[in-house]
């Protein structure tokens, strides 16, 4: 029991120190491209802009949920005033950077698990180092480095949407006072929630489009199965690791922040 | 031009499985070496040591007499290359058209300029036939044209060598034909070295200066299309008839039918 214990822990360590690796030959790879303003676009519209949408609505509903919810709790303390601090802190501070990430991971994360799973089978990847293209610098690079960019953008949209949802419900329908909500938002939002909010975003993006490209990239090697029975599994288990890796440096990093 | 190619006690194994169990093979310049055998006897494997795909475990690989490590990686300013790979499902990128396909290699590689690029791709499709093809995507090109843009991109970094991994198949035999037709003609045009792994046996003997036989991890025979016919007695003939009456087993039953058909 303790060797089978020693050895999943080995694989665990031996699998991040692999992750890392590839992540950062994936943005060094990234670097030594030609064309990078190009690749770069194209990568920020595959994870920034075609996630847009979604994380606009997830946003909206969950600011209008959590003005329902928050409104009838500090109801019973006489505290229905605070709702636009709680509102805009949950945000800020945590329902905004991780749930952010995991609809990246749904939208973003799997097709691009799916496609370099399918241009590997494909020889598609074989390829390209036959053709001396570094496939990671070419294929993950831009991808990595959008994130960088779109995360605390889209972010920032599901904050601002989120809280903006929390007034709907709680100034339009329950009668809070719009002023007030308004005023206890910009009161109790410092620098330092937007900071760790970003910081978060950062982190997230990073950890889940690495954990998708090395599930999609790797799939001749860490998938139990062949051709699209792999590719369906190294998506699966991209989209399943992401959001468990978002959940779990969320609260390492919130131990960190507060 | 091409280029000469050395290989010299070639291992490569999977797990227990020894695939190559040390490989001795000459290829001439300019020439057009085909290597047959069964399937899964390892020939799509020493095509991506070549093409440095895999490494192998033991073992050189020498173009021009120099070790391909040294030469592998390195492109020349103007797009050379020394090896280029067609793949057996032509690997082109499907978000790519036909003419970005044939460019990747020299926008990605090289410092050729955009007007350089451009000329040179144009140029390729139009000794492909591939003019009016340019602006369409693989997944609306016919199994022929795929496998011309494939050849397209593998040649237009004017390469030394270039590896053919069963460049013929799921085609029909009439294209199967023309796709012979076009590596021995370009062959010719361009002079490049030719390693060709396929299954169709004889037509492939067709455009072949030399044929390898690999069988248990080794090149078994190695010679002229022509020397085969001297192999009657060994297991090559054995390896080579039983390709030859599969293929001739419908004809056969055609014959046949036609003589029923005559006596009724």
């Amino acid at each position: 029991m303790i060797q089978k214990a020693g050895q999943t822990a080995l694989s665990v360590v031996s699998e991040l120190g692999e992750l890392s690796a590839f992540s950062l030959f994936a943005v060094r790879g990234f670097f030594r491209q030609r064309n990078r303003v190009a690749k770069l676009a194209l990568a920020i519209h595959e994870v920034g802009l075609r996630c847009l949408p979604i994380v606009f609505i997830v946003g909206l509903f969950t600011g209008l949920v959590m003005g329902l919810q928050l409104y009838y709790t500090l109801l019973k303390f006489g505290a229905e005033s605070a709702l636009g601090t709680a509102v805009a802190l949950s945000l800020i501070r945590e329902l905004g950077p991780v749930l952010t990430a995991l609809m990246v991971v749904g939208q973003a994360g799997s097709a691009m698990a799916s496609e370099l799973g399918i241009q590997r089978n494909d020889e598609q990847i074989d390829a390209l180092e036959t053709m001396s293209i570094d496939p990671l610098g070419f294929l993950v690079g831009p991808r990595l480095v959008a994130t960088f960019i779109c995360f605390p953008i889209l972010t920032a949209v599901f904050d601002l949407v989120g809280i903006f949802g929390g007034y709907l419900t709680g100034s339009l329908l329950l009668n809070v006072d719009s002023g007030v909500y308004w005023n206890r938002v910009f009161e109790s939002v410092t620098w330092a929630d937007v900071q760790g909010g970003y910081i978060k975003a950062l982190v997230f993006g990073f950890l889940t489009i690495s954990i998708c490209a090395f599930r999609g990239f790797h799939t001749h090697r860490k998938a139990s199965f062949p051709g699209v029975r792999g590719v369906s599994e190294s998506a699966t288990r991209a989209v399943v690791w992401s959001s468990v890796s978002v959940l779990a440096a969320d609260y390492l990093i919130t131990s960190f922040l507060l | 031009m091409g280029a000469s190619l050395s290989i010299r006690g070639l291992k490569k194994h999977f797990g227990e499985n020894r695939v190559l169990d040390g490989v001795d093979l000459d290829v001439a310049s300019a020439s057009v070496t085909t290597i047959i055998g069964k399937s899964g006897i390892g020939k799509s494997v020493l095509l991506k040591c070549i093409a440095n795909l895999l490494e192998p475990d033991a073992g050189t690989i020498e173009l021009n007499g120099e070790p391909i490590s040294m030469k592998r990686k390195a492109l020349a300013e103007d797009g050379g290359a020394f090896f280029s790979y067609m793949f057996q499902n032509n690997a082109l990128f499907d978000s790519l058209t036909a003419f970005d396909n044939i460019a990747l290699p020299l926008r990605e590689a090289t410092s050729l300029k955009p007007d350089a690029v451009n000329e040179r791709v144009t140029a390729m499709l139009e000794q492909l036939e591939l003019g009016g093809s340019a602006r369409k995507y693989p997944g609306t090109l016919s199994g022929g044209m795929k496998k011309r843009v494939a050849l397209g991109r593998a040649l237009i970094t004017k390469p030394q060598v270039v590896l053919f991994d069963e460049p013929t198949t799921g085609l029909d035999p009439e294209r199967k034909f023309s796709v012979f037709e076009m590596i021995a003609d370009y062959r010719e045009r361009f002079g490049f070295t030719a390693l060709v792994v396929s299954h169709d046996i004889p037509e492939v003997f067709e455009i072949s200066d030399y044929v390898a036989w690999l069988d248990g991890g080794q090149i078994k025979f190695h010679g002229e299309p022509d020397a085969l016919d001297d192999e009657a007695q060994t297991a090559l003939a054995g390896f080579l008839n039983k390709t030859t009456f599969r293929r001739s087993k419908p004809s056969s039953r055609e014959n046949e039918s036609k003589n029923n058909s005559t006596v009724s």
